[in-house]
């Protein structure tokens, strides 16, 4: 242990000196008050130490003691059980009743008050799965505790260990009881891990199943696999957070970390009311019990903030080296550069691009790697994945900005949103123009397999109507609608019908909120289907009026399908197969309303 | 015993730095003297072994390297507050500016506050009647909610403001049909920063005429009061608005205006600390001393109070894309858009629904059943009618089908009906959805793409 004193404090900075034998990346204890602070610089004996709770009223010349470990987090049963930490996962909740026991304001977090992340009381049902005597090795399973209704917390023999069991316990433990010998090293339900250590793995593979995010946008145009990257960028009220927490519904994950990083408090609280009355679609459970939140709101110290994303992202390497798909949402990145940003000007470093340091660019990336799929240690195949999901708010929606350009280098989703598309009300405002997924050959066998083998064509197809209308778009502008085809018409309105019925999904409502990949192929399929009929159709029809085509009740019928609940998605099929005698069985009927302009505004 | 140093090194704009000091504590309130014994107050925004950085709250004028003295006051800045401060006016650096007596204080907080924490809060859901309906029906305001006005020079911001607060009031609709006032009134706490004199009397003057006044406390720095106490002031404000809504279980709405004076005052500072600038010029952590203001509405558990915030902030030369707005938007609640050429057009309150949105729902019990779904299509057939509108310039309005022209109709309707409002006009939740439903009635019935036919056939006209 060092102790040294403090010579000077600037906000959430602190310099302590004759700090001898104190390591970078320390954890530190500041002040009379115990706040825990990171060491961010050494020069000589003294150390910069960035603070991780508010520092008004500290003095200098009062003690600052070093642990001689890195900042570490607990990793154990309770996790998913604890509900909701903060950016070094202190568990809130605990904290907010330690407060009320001490006669204070609970509902603030009262500065010096600590408690551990995992429950030290609480007893886990431990069944081991290896005997006295097995010869194990580390990322091997000892044994299982059910941590909750959805999620077997797997005890794994820690990193750097391994031999021969010379004694395994069953029955109820507490995290910090010893389960388990493995030669002469004793293992508890819990362990440390330092947050900015990956944790290690055998080897990674390159991701080709999917997360199915049940979002139409995403699945069938800019897919993620599992083990992927993907930035959501986005100026304010594009929806960024309602992505998030779309994905944090509906994905197919098995367990969701879900990192609040410098956001709004009311949002942590919007999921922590929402989420245990929500199901997992498979199981039924409450979604709460595959989620774990980490939060360190806007007004919350910047230090802890800097240190959320960590957090998140070991926490999800945890729960993957248990073989578990894990999806971890950032909401935001930019928030934490901006932490890395206010620390660096601080520590009065050079500045790169736009005040942030020049580091931001390898942390970003450093970051981003740690996504991925894994085959994780142990002797048994086992294989993992985390997948990150993050929000970047850029100022002013300019994506030319450092935080978003280090991001687009290493995520290969990108799932650009759009201030004009939100402020039409359509939502998720990604715009399909300018988003891309490089994983999209990766996953395609997938969706292939699991819909038909016309997906590809019919996603490409409606791709190029989306695309096509953006350039006839120009032209309505310049020389009005009289200068279209029939064809182009029916295009126009094929194109207003994606955009609308497809690619827009309502969060709020309870059917439409998301969608298997089997509606999605079955809609897309009508869609397409009536597109091609139609356009077909007319070509042979010239006397016939385009408008009696797109005014076939079939046409509304298909317009509707969003609202066709899971269990009904079977009758799209017969609908499919009428559309062509649908339309072929048109009459020539008497001329109906003009074909306007507001058929064809477009959403761009 | 206070004890007087005399080593003031550097006098810099509000900064003093002072030398050989005792063990001097963060954020540490300092009391400096001048040569004619004057005493003004400062903190300490700096530490350091020997030397200490301290801001003051009021001006350094008349203030000299030789003379004057320092004292460190061993504590930090409290701020003592009381629910007798209702009905009374104060400075940025708290002092009582109405003549009155001074106030007793009941409790003495910390003006920066704590985070709230975010599992002790409660999601805000209970409706908020402004009477306005560009508010009401399409971006309703609810308790505990951070929302907004983004404006520019010249726009009625103020007037919007005044006639919020005087309007405000908690409704819940029993059966879908009967309006039900709540019982607990609103305190309005108002704080004024930088702003004018006409103009901070304005809100005086209309606070005393609607009898507003006895349940308001308003902070005003007027543009000439010094500008360090316009860092403070939201501070007080906020405090004060904390202890009513969260220990004596108030409904608090606090109005902040003007939010961009405010940062210009943080940038002045920041410069004169010589720290690195971020965008603009102002500082890189704006952000985060911006949301130690907003995130301080909420509702928390094991109280009955809400601090609602209307932050109102002028856009520079209008644009969203300065620091100040869009660092604004990332962390409130939505934001209410008062538009010039609504204005121009004589409109009030100019409220571009365009562009506005308020990122929190209303909870069911306090709406009718149809109001969401109005909500979406008066907005989209409104931005609709807009767009073809200004194609119709383009293409002629020979290009136009019947359903096009319902739309323009539509929204000219929406602009000279919807928005345009009388300055006392106050309608109720039910007058507004009334009214939606008839301008709805311009459009096709097919249009209404975004309301339920069952909607459609229980409510249009």
């Amino acid at each position: 242990m060092n102790t040294g004193n403090i010579i000077k404090i600037s906000g959430p900075l602190v310099i302590a000196d004759s700090m001898t034998g104190a390591k970078m990346y320390d954890l530190v204890k500041v002040g009379n008050l115990e706040l825990m602070g990171e060491i961010i610089e050494l020069k000589g004996s003294t150390a910069s130490i960035q603070v991780y709770e508010d520092t008004s009223g500290l003095v200098v010349g009062e003690p600052v003691v070093s642990t001689g470990e890195p900042l570490s987090i607990e990793l154990g049963p309770g996790l998913l059980t604890a509900g909701l930490f903060d950016g070094i996962l202190r568990p809130l909740n605990v904290i907010a009743e330690k407060a009320a026991a001490q006669g204070l304001n609970s509902e603030y977090i009262t500065r010096g008050l600590t408690a551990p992340s995992l429950d030290r009381e609480l007893k886990w049902e431990f069944k081991p799965v290896v005997q006295k005597g097995d010869t194990v090795q580390a990322g091997d399973i000892l044994g299982t505790v059910q941590e909750t209704e959805l999620i077997v917390h797997k005890i794994l023999v820690p990193f750097g260990v391994e031999g021969i069991i010379t004694e395994i316990k069953s029955g109820a433990f507490t995290v910090t009881e010893t389960v388990a010998k493995i030669a002469d090293t004793e293992v508890q339900l819990m362990h440390k891990w330092p947050v900015r250590t990956p944790r290690p793995y055998k080897n990674k593979q390159i991701p080709t199943t999917p997360l199915i995010t049940q979002q139409r946008i995403i699945d069938t145009f800019f897919p993620i696999p599992k083990g992927g990257a993907a930035a959501v960028p986005g100026p304010f009220g594009a929806g960024k957070t309602v992505i998030q927490h779309q994905l944090a519904k509906w994905s197919d994950a098995d367990v969701v970390v879900y990192v609040g990083c410098g956001e709004r408090g009311n949002e942590i609280t919007d999921v922590l009311v929402e989420f245990p009355h929500l199901k997992d679609p498979s199981s039924g459970r409450p979604l709460m019990e595959r989620t774990i939140l980490v939060a360190n709101t806007s007004n919350m110290p910047i230090a802890a903030r800097e240190a959320s994303v960590y957090t998140g992202i070991t926490l999800a390497e945890y729960y993957r080296d248990m073989g578990y798909n894990v999806a971890m949402m950032a909401d935001s990145t930019s928030r934490w550069a901006e932490a890395m940003r206010e620390m660096s000007g601080r520590l009065e470093e050079m500045p790169g691009e736009e005040g942030y340091p020049a580091y931001l660019g390898s942390r970003i990336s450093a970051f981003y790697e740690r996504a991925g799929i894994v085959r994780t240690l142990g002797s048994e195949e086992r294989v993992g994945s985390a997948t990150i999901i993050a929000a970047v708010s850029p100022p002013g929606g300019d994506l030319s900005e450092p935080v978003s350009q280090a991001t687009l280098k290493v995520t290969k989703a990108f799932w650009g949103l759009d201030a004009s598309l939100a402020a039409k009300k359509h939502f998720p405002s990604i715009h399909w123009l300018n988003s891309y997924s490089l994983y999209k050959d990766n996953v395609e066998e997938y969706f292939i397999n699991a819909t038909d083998a016309d997906w590809r064509d019919l996603r490409d197809l409606a791709m190029q109507i989306l695309q096509k209308e953006n350039e006839l778009d120009d032209i309505i502008k310049l020389v009005g609608m009289d200068a279209l085809s029939t064809s182009e018409k029916i295009l126009l309105d094929t194109a207003r019908g994606l955009r609308e019925d497809y690619l827009q999904q309502n969060a709020f409502d309870d059917i439409d909120a998301f969608a298997s990949t089997r509606k999605m192929y079955l809609m897309l399929k009508a869609m397409i289907t009536f597109h091609t009929e139609a356009t077909e159709f007319a070509k042979n029809n010239t006397q016939v009026e385009i408008n009696d085509i797109l005014e076939l009740s079939i046409r509304d019928e298909i317009a509707r399908l969003k609202n066709t609940p899971e269990s009904e998605i079977e009758n799209i099929v017969p609908l499919i197969e009428k559309i062509s005698s649908t339309i072929h069985n048109l009459k020539d009927n008497d001329k109906t309303e003009d074909f306007g302009i507001n058929k064809v505004i477009s959403g761009i | 015993m206070k004890k007087w140093y005399n080593t003031i090194k550097e006098i810099a704009g509000p900064l003093v730095v002072v030398e050989k000091v005792p063990q001097v504590a963060f954020e540490e309130i300092v009391e400096i003297r001048d040569s004619k014994g004057n005493i003004r107050k400062g903190r300490v925004l700096e530490a350091g072994k020997d030397t200490a950085v301290v801001q003051l709250f009021t001006s350094t004028d008349g203030l000299d390297v030789e003379s004057a003295e320092i004292a460190f006051l061993g504590e930090t800045l409290k701020f003592g507050v009381s629910d007798s401060m209702l009905g009374r006016v104060f400075t940025g650096a708290g002092k009582v500016k109405d003549g009155g007596p001074e106030i007793i204080a009941e409790k003495y907080l910390d003006i920066n506050g704590s985070p709230i924490n975010p599992g002790m809060r409660q999601f805000p859901s209970e409706f908020i009647q402004t009477g306005i309906s560009t508010i009401d029906g399409l971006n309703a305001l609810v308790r505990g909610q951070k929302l907004p006005i983004f404006s520019g020079s010249g726009l009625p911001h103020s007037e919007i403001a005044t006639q919020i607060a005087e309007q405000a009031q908690v409704v819940a609709l029993q059966n879908g049909t009967d309006l039900v006032q709540a019982e607990e009134p609103f305190v309005v706490i108002f704080a004024a920063m930088g702003v004018t004199f006409e103009e901070a009397q304005f809100f005086i003057d209309s606070f005393e005429k609607t009898g507003a006044m006895e349940r308001a406390a308003l902070f005003i720095n007027t543009a000439s009061d010094p500008i360090v106490e316009r860092i403070t002031l939201p501070r007080l404000a906020l405090t004060l608005g904390e202890y009513l809504a969260f220990e004596k279980n108030m409904h608090v709405l606090v109005i902040l205006t003007d939010m961009t004076n405010y940062a210009d005052a943080l940038r002045e500072v920041s410069a004169s600390r010589k720290e690195i600038p971020g965008r603009r010029g102002y500082p890189g952590y704006l952000y985060t001393d911006l949301a130690t203001l907003y995130e301080r509405a909420g509702i928390v558990k094991g109280s009955t109070g809400s601090l609602t915030q209307i932050p109102i902030l002028t856009m520079p030369d209008d644009d969203k894309q300065h620091p100040i707005p869009d660092l604004t938007g990332y962390i409130t609640e939505g934001q209410i858009m008062v538009n010039r050429e609504l204005h121009n057009q004589g409109i009030y309150p100019p409220i571009q629904p365009i562009g506005s949105l308020s990122r929190i729902g209303v909870n069911k019990k306090y709406s009718r059943e149809d109001l969401s779904a109005v909500k979406e299509q008066m907005a989209s057939s409104y931005a609709k009618g807009i767009e073809i509108k200004e194609l119709a310039l383009i293409l002629g309005e020979s290009a136009l089908s019947e359903t096009d022209k319902a739309y323009i109709k539509f929204a000219e309707a929406f602009e000279n009906r919807y928005i345009r409002q009388g300055r006392r006009e106050n309608r109720t939740i039910l007058d507004t959805l009334d009214l939606s439903w008839d301008l709805l009635s311009i459009l096709p019935k097919k249009e209404l793409k975004k309301i339920k036919p069952e909607f459609i056939d229980k409510y249009s006209k």
